[in-house]
């Protein structure tokens, strides 16, 4: 014991500070840390801020050799004009938002019940229906692609809104999902729900649905997000510009109408990307917990 | 081993002050409880000592010196946590051997890999081994050495986080309520053996806790705060016995002490419904006094008993709770009186309620604890005459000058105080 | 749905917990219909079509189909295409990978203990996870020009040269995985931020009195080895997103220049949409499976793992 006297005093070799020298250590880990921080987002906010500024400059200043940041003339209404005009833009959103919904819509009709089942419900076949949604969530869209495509262009339905949304109408995930967020609910409730004379449909519908809220709205969340995103499926079904999803419209739109119209792409980026990214910073909560709760993108 | 300071601390979180002027002088070897309710500021305290949390102003000083500018390993105090914080992947003895690990090997006898390069740090393992048996076997636990903590009893996580505590030797240990998380029947159990560890290690023990039981069992002295600051400091005995403030007095002693409503009489003295009690109030006449008794300083007699020196106020029994070793009475006041009573009888006391006309509660004018409007304790200069010196400073306050009403007998030393008997008129 | 017609109280105990087990079943099988018959439809019957389809030649709208036994697996072993295109996919993924996930980490740990500052950074790097890659590369791609771009116009002002970052076959891949981190750092930080959430104050503290002096002891202490199983967790999941690399490729370099930014998902792509070597696609296909199963079993095995302590 003798050998570890107290010492608080700064001894030889500890490390004794003065309140001058903590404080200096202190603002000189907070300049490194943000230093770090703000590189870091400089990297990531570079696109955003060249797409808004671009999308407001006249080409003379895009293509101009000394380039500057903020433009000299304001060439915005031009830009998003011409974008507008040339490509149905606001056409492509509202495909975006068409099928969506519709994914999101049946999704969430086929998946709810069916965790419900699977969750709270014994009936044959049960174990084998949850192997195959583990199964499912291990497979990329890409890999049904081909025999999905072989099999719409055989019943001539490319170039629909249904060949853009039938693969997703049965989510895995979404089965997954709720599974787990079901069988923590009561099922106290559900008996009791029972002995007053409820459906089982009545019971999913009434009583479990309501409660589920939160696991519904990340889903709904990560459903969107992935969707209006998406672009490996839309490319293979939909050649017609007016069936086409916003990143299409925009491949659409980057190869045939600009050429190196630079303004007027990025004005159609902006628009493209703005829906999304507003609903992002309006529900930033829900968004990164919707995003991240499903893990797997 | 080491004497810990406080002087003047204050804190406030955001421009909320949760601690303000706190003086505090912990001797060394002494066992110093700070007790409290929850969001009394207590936690906060043991935390700006162990200088986990800055304080917004005065000083820390532990053996004299100011540790304010130094940072927590190097103040030399160890902690235990309530949570015990035990590192969740690392076995039992790198749990323990962490501190010795930190302070002996350098930073690249430390790194995963690199460290496999040096030989000196062989051999400091292997005297940390030494040291971390020698501490786990006095606390039994030797055998779990290769566990990890998920792998533990809550009493043996407990042990681990002391043996933490102790294998680098502090100057003080300073323990946040670390028998909250354990089950009723072993914290009772481990408040012994940490009483008795301190006995034999002999170093200064601060310890946090929000339960008057485990501040009364195991402390040298007990500091009672509440909203930031300190209400009382003194031993046990000092607590129960002469309060110095009404929410001590409430918050000590279990079944809580019985309030009743009082005022000064014109007189100058405590008039308690209708009755004067020989007691000065020291304060102008007609204003408003809290008059505190503890359940077991009442005396039951059937009604229309009279006893010499003692007060009576009438009343009936509503309920009895059979303990065992005595019952506690609730007893409902009657005209002129009014409110409820408990207070606690020793073994059998059938004759006395079986009454119907209603009982009498008596006792002694010197065991009441009056208290102005504000809460502070009023010395009756008659009543504790020994009390000469100003109540202000709580150390001044003699504890032979109390009296413990809880033993008939004068002279006769009382058990669970400590104190000496009451006299008895 | 047929469950909503049978709920009518049994006056029989016994009968009752029969007609309860009954309704249970019935009302099972109806709520997993639907959902059992898509699956079958987009994924296990698709499957099985696949698998057939690799042992043929099928082209789309070809009249004679042989039947090729392995082949076409034969073929791809030493088709140069699928060589050079796996090649690429992992050159991508073993960049983006230590990119994201040590960025992703390095961000998080930053940011743990920011208070005010905190919302607004995890805003800026999550913004790339929501926006849509296709138009964000577009607008790369712009940046990244040769004349127009700032970055070449920022390396001209510092006195270097101009670099062709995407049609430099050398730095095209190296470009490519920077976007590909620069859309992931977000989504692995909230993951990692999550992680750190988890582990207690308490031992930090600890830590602190135990003589962890720097900001490296705490990070080896305690840090790295409690999130442990959240690393594994993004390093999977991120090799995953990494390996399906298509969009960036598809809209900035079309697998150029000279096929030295061919994915194995834009070759697959390529033969079965473009091509229409529909059994050869397939094949492809299966070895894209494989791998992505690989990694999910990984996953599995990992996550099951992850309670040690």
């Amino acid at each position: 014991m003798d050998t570890h006297l107290p010492s608080p005093h700064p001894s030889p070799g500890g490390r004794g500070r003065s309140p001058v020298g903590t404080l200096a250590r202190r603002a000189a880990t907070l300049f490194v840390v943000h230093g770090i921080l703000i590189a870091g987002a400089v990297f990531i906010l570079l696109p955003f801020v060249w797409m808004l500024i671009t999308s407001i400059k006249s080409p003379a200043e895009i293509f101009a050799v000394d380039f500057s940041l903020w433009p000299k003339h304001f060439n915005a209404v031009e830009n998003y004009g011409f974008a507008l005009q040339k490509v149905p833009l606001l056409r492509f959103a509202a495909n975006g938002v068409i099928v969506c919904a519709g994914i999101l819509l049946i999704q969430l009709l086929v998946a709810i019940p069916c965790a419900y089942a699977l969750a709270k419900l014994r009936f044959p076949g049960r174990t084998a229906l949850f192997a195959l949604v583990l199964m499912g969530l291990c497979i990329p869209i890409q890999v049904p692609a081909l025999p999905l495509y072989m099999g719409l262009a055989q019943v001539g339905l490319l170039n629909t809104y249904f060949a853009i949304m039938m693969p997703f109408f049965s989510s895995v995930f979404a089965i997954f999902l709720f599974r787990q967020f079901f069988r923590s609910y009561p099922d106290e409730i559900i008996h009791a729900a029972r002995l007053d004379g409820m459906s089982e449909f009545e019971i999913v519908w009434l009583i479990v649905v309501p409660s589920a809220w939160p696991a519904i709205a990340a889903f709904s969340v990560f459903s969107i997000v992935a969707h209006w995103n998406d672009l490996y499926w839309p490319l293979i079904v939909i050649s017609d510009t007016h069936l086409a999803t916003p990143p299409l419209g925009m491949m659409f739109f980057a190869d045939a109408e600009t050429g190196s119209n630079y303004g007027a792409l990025t004005a159609a980026a902006t628009v493209l990307t703005a829906p999304l990214v507003v609903a992002f910073l309006i529900a930033r909560r829900r968004f990164i917990e919707g995003i991240t709760m499903t893990g797997i993108k | 081993m080491a004497r810990v300071e406080l002087k003047s601390i204050s804190k406030s979180f955001g421009g909320v002050p949760v601690l303000s002027g706190i003086e505090l002088d912990v001797a060394d070897g002494e066992f110093l409880t700070l007790v409290g309710a929850s969001g009394c500021g207590k936690s906060t305290l043991i935390r700006i000592i162990a200088g986990l949390e800055p304080q917004s102003s005065g000083s820390v000083l532990i053996n004299g010196a100011p540790v304010d500018h130094l940072r927590p390993h190097e103040r030399q105090v160890a902690m235990v946590f309530q949570s015990y914080a035990l590192y969740p992947h690392m076995r039992v003895f790198a749990n323990i051997g962490l501190p010795l690990m930190m302070s002996r090997l350098n930073l690249f006898e430390r790194l995963p890999i690199i460290r496999m390069l040096s030989a000196r740090r062989r051999r400091v393992m292997a005297e940390i081994e030494s040291e971390v048996r020698a501490v786990t076997k006095q606390l039994q636990i030797d055998a779990l050495l290769e566990r990890r903590p998920s792998q533990l009893s809550g009493g043996q996580r407990q042990r681990v986080a002391l043996g933490r505590a102790m294998v680098r030797h502090p100057a003080a240990f300073l323990m946040d309520e670390p028998l909250s998380n354990l089950d009723a029947k072993l914290r009772v159990h481990m408040r012994t053996e940490l009483a008795e560890l301190h006995d034999r290690l002999g170093t200064t023990f601060i310890y946090v806790t929000h339960d008057q039981v485990e501040a009364m069992t195991m402390s040298d002295r007990v500091a009672m705060m509440d909203n930031g600051t300190i209400l009382q400091i003194g031993r046990p005995g000092d607590l129960y016995m002469r309060p110095a403030n009404l929410k001590v007095a409430q918050f000590i002693g279990t079944p809580a002490i019985n309030l009743l409503p009082a005022k000064v009489s014109s007189a100058g003295s405590v008039e308690l419904f209708g009755a004067e009690l020989p007691i000065r109030a020291r304060r102008p006449a007609g204003s408003a006094m809290t008059l505190g008794i503890r359940p077991e300083a009442i005396t039951l007699a059937p009604l229309g008993t009279s006893r010499p020196g003692m007060h009576l106020l009438p009343g009936r029994l509503r309920r009895s709770e059979n303990l065992g070793p005595e019952h506690m009475l609730h007893i409902d006041l009657t005209s002129p009186a009014s409110g409820t009573i408990i207070c606690s009888v020793a073994g059998d006391h059938e004759p006395l309620t079986s009454d119907s006309r209603g009982l009498a509660l008596l006792f002694m004018p010197s065991a009441c604890h009056v208290f102005d409007v504000e809460g502070h304790r009023i010395d009756d200069v008659e009543a504790a005459s020994a009390a000469a010196a100003p109540s202000s400073d709580p150390h001044a306050r003699a504890f032979g000058a109390t009296l413990c009403p809880l033993l008939p007998k004068a002279g006769e030393p009382c058990a669970p105080c400590g104190g000496p008997a009451a006299r008895t008129s | 749905m047929m469950a909503s017609a049978v709920a009518i109280a049994a006056p029989v105990p016994v009968v009752r917990r029969d007609r309860q087990r009954l309704i249970e079943k019935l009302a099972g099988c109806g709520f997993a219909f639907p959902a059992f018959l898509l699956l079958l439809l987009t994924n296990l019957v698709p499957l099985a079509v696949l698998l057939y389809l690799s042992f043929t030649n099928y082209e789309l709208g070809a009249l004679d189909t042989r039947f090729l036994g392995l082949d076409n697996f034969r073929k791809a072993v030493t088709d140069p295409v699928l060589r050079r295109s796996l090649a690429n996919t992992f050159v991508y993924v073993a960049i983006v990978l230590p990119g994201a996930v040590g960025l992703g980490l390095l961000i998080a740990v930053l940011l743990h203990r920011r208070k005010r500052t905190r919302t607004f950074y995890e805003v800026v790097y999550f913004l790339p996870v929501t926006s849509t890659l296709i138009a964000m590369a577009t607008v790369w791609q712009f940046i990244l020009h040769p004349n127009l771009g700032p970055v070449n116009g920022m390396l001209r002002a510092m006195g270097f040269g101009e670099i062709a970052f995407l049609s430099e076959p050398a730095y095209v891949l190296p470009t490519l995985a920077a976007i590909g981190i620069w859309q992931l750092v977000g989504f692995n930080m909230v993951l990692f931020l999550a992680g750190l959430s988890a582990i207690p104050r308490d031992l930090y503290e600890a830590a602190e009195i135990d003589g962890c002096r720097s900001g490296i002891d705490r990070f080896l202490t305690i840090t790295w080895p409690l999130l442990g199983p959240t690393t594994m967790f993004v390093i999977i999941t991120t090799s995953i997103t990494a390996f399906k690399v298509f969009d960036t490729v598809a809209v900035m370099t079309r697998g150029g220049p000279m096929g030295s930014s061919e994915v194995l998902l834009y070759a697959i792509y390529l033969e079965g949409y473009q091509y229409f070597h529909m059994g050869y696609a397939a094949a492809l296909t299966l070895i894209f499976l494989a791998f992505v199963l690989l990694f999910s079993i990984l996953q599995t095995f990992v996550l099951e793992r992850r309670v040690h302590y």
